[in-house]
């Protein structure tokens, strides 16, 4: 082998391994998955034993009444989580952007939720709304009132709180992060021309971080997607349908119905909205870069 | 900087802010301590005699001695804590390595072929882990089986035993394979974010010097990517030591992580509180070390993770 063509070759030799390892265990399983989805599938089955029926799979998810109940249920969960994490996480960096002592020790503590096991997560929930166990009835009950019925008839609230508690830690540390990065000249200047403190927050700060506020809360969303071990431990669904999110329901379809045709179809209808997602993060994120540098360089020259 | 004097009103607002994020955790520590009576009677739960009884049930497979309070030992808590630390560390390992080399490729190289995977590696992170749930599980099974006939596999079968064809499903490869592919994208997106800010001329005055990439890539590149690296490394870990789903699809009797068998322990109808928080701390350790020594590198991590999303 000349030097030239070693020249040539590298880069590819530095991408192989990861080219190899993704393209086995993640779009080779992709494309498999659309090809079953046409397919009639049974797990016991090789897929190559299986009857083609077309769009069978995906026209009957379409009409029925338990993918639809999920879908509905996952885009509440998803919209609610993300909203309601934003909220809260942004107004809480706002109000702890402060030059505070021991600013890291509270960033750390804050962290905490997120690295722990979903898993975790679930089981220490369903603890604490546990109807006659749960802290939370324990004490409601001592102070005279009455239980709340957390995982029954709540339960979508519920797992909602569970994972606004997880979560918005992670709102909260990226909207500080994007605060203390703001050019210390506009704040300064609007300071100087006597802006009230609403003001600071309404006109320039929040302003200048919604780019990265609006592509972190389109990754929260997408991550909220993803959501599964949470729920799965607190209420494996139920009750009924109202808290069976598409994830638990294809992973039910597969491992309890045996019908993979019809759960990879799911997967791929799951597959299609996450894509879009995906896109408009793109699409938008491009468009308030572009707006944030315009309005940076008003803010310099009028400062 | 002077620090400025807050009213007590905002230190309140920490406080509770603090017992809220902190709160859960410690209430499962405390009762990871109580026997079962005490988590069902106590209305304060406060006052109680800890016992170290729930964990010595959950690791009764791995004690050298034996438990008085115990029969027999259904929970193979140690067995499993193993298979949890064999595939988490080996992923991220592979991950680390597979993941920093394509990012250096991706970053310095001009090549044929480097926007498809560049988007590719972008798109494919959004990808859930319930979705590739069926793909893999089929795969894993059915398709990426060596014959028992075959030599490999005849030779495999002898060491390890077993009657059918040697597939990947209930291996600990099978887990780490996947664990690795799913990891590599946000690994590589957040490398490149390191590796762009190394300065040139050290990789050039290497090379001038007749060093080869590879050895530019790990003699020069890496030592000043390692802040990169950490928090590359604790994401893929936690993900990995973490994950249910997947892992309960791919593993047999003999390869189950940890978070399997809480899930498992938690579906029954009666469910033992104090077992299973002690095997709740017991998976959480890992991660809350990480948070407590290293939480510079996660929010590193996490804001190069989405800044540059």
């Amino acid at each position: 082998m000349t030097a030239q063509t070693f020249n040539r070759m590298t880069p590819y030799l530095f991408l192989a391994p990861a080219a190899i390892t993704m393209g086995i265990a993640l779009l080779y399983p992709l494309g498999y998955m659309v090809y079953g989805s046409f397919r009639d599938w049974d797990p016991s089955q090789n897929i190559s034993e299986t009857d083609f029926v077309g769009l069978k799979n995906y026209v009957t998810l379409f009409f029925d009444p338990a993918f639809r109940e999920s879908l509905s249920v996952t885009l509440i969960f998803a919209f609610t989580v993300v909203v309601a994490e934003m909220l809260i996480g942004v107004g809480l960096a706002l109000l702890l952007d402060r030059n505070i002592r021991g600013i890291s020790v509270l960033r750390t503590l804050f962290i905490l939720p997120m690295m722990i096991a979903p898993v975790v997560v679930g089981l220490m929930w369903r603890y604490m709304y546990h109807p006659t166990v749960g802290t939370f009835n324990k004490t409601l009950k001592s102070l005279g009132f009455g239980g709340v019925d957390w995982l029954g008839q709540n339960a979508l609230l519920s797992v909602i709180i569970a994972d606004i508690w997880q979560w918005t830690p992670f709102i909260l540390i990226l909207a500080l992060a994007a605060l203390q990065s703001l050019p210390a000249s506009a704040l300064e200047a609007a300071r100087i021309d006597g802006a009230t403190a609403w003001q600071q927050i309404w006109h320039i700060k929040l302003p200048l971080m919604m780019p990265v506020l609006v592509v972190t809360a389109l990754l929260r969303l997408i991550d909220a997607f993803k959501v599964l071990e949470v729920i799965l431990v607190m209420t494996e669904g139920g009750p009924g349908l109202s808290t069976e999110i598409v994830a638990l329901r294809i992973s039910r379809t597969a491992t309890e119905f045996r019908e993979l045709g019809t759960a990879a179809a799911m997967s791929n209808y799951l597959l299609i909205l996450l894509l879009i997602l995906t896109l408009a993060m793109f699409a938008i994120a491009r468009i308030q870069d572009a707006r944030t540098a315009r309005l940076a360089r008003q803010v310099q020259e009028e400062g | 900087m002077a620090h400025e004097r807050q009213n007590p009103a905002f230190y309140a607002l920490l406080a509770v802010l603090i017992f809220m994020s902190v709160g859960p955790v410690l209430l499962m520590f405390v009762n990871s301590f109580k026997l079962d009576v005490d988590i069902i009677g106590g209305t304060t739960g406060l006052i109680f005699l800890p016992t170290i009884q729930n964990y010595e049930t959950a690791l009764c497979d791995i004690l050298w001695y034996e438990l008085d309070h115990l029969e027999f030992c259904s929970l193979k808590f140690g067995g499993a804590l193993i298979n949890s630390l064999i595939i988490a560390l080996i992923s991220t390992g592979l991950t680390l390595v597979i993941g920093c080399m394509a990012a250096y490729a991706l970053v310095r190289f001009r090549f044929f072929g480097r926007d498809t995977v560049s988007l590719t590696t972008l798109m494919v992170r959004m990808v859930p882990p319930a979705v590739l749930l069926v793909p893999v599980f089929g795969l894993w099974n059915n398709e990426f089986c060596i014959g028992k006939t075959t030599l490999v596999g005849g030779w495999i079968r002898d060491v390890f035993g077993g009657r059918g064809d040697v597939c990947l499903a209930g291996t600990h490869s099978g887990i780490i394979i996947i664990y690795v592919a799913m990891n590599l994208p946000f690994v590589i997106w957040i490398l490149q974010s390191f590796i762009v800010q190394v300065p040139r001329s050290l990789e050039e005055a290497a090379r001038v010097d007749g060093a080869g990439p590879f050895q530019v890539f790990f003699k020069i590149v890496l030592p000043l990517i390692q802040p990169g690296l950490a928090a590359a490394a604790i994401f893929t870990f936690r993900i990995a030591w973490n994950e249910y789903l997947l892992a309960s699809a791919l593993s047999d009797r003999n390869t189950k992580t940890v978070p399997i068998l809480i899930v498992n322990n938690m579906s029954e109808f009666n469910v033992e509180w104090g077992v299973i928080m002690a095997t709740g701390m017991l998976l959480a350790v890992p991660p809350i070390i990480f948070t407590l020594f290293a939480s510079r590198q996660i929010i590193t991590g996490m804001t190069a993770g989405a800044v540059k999303g």
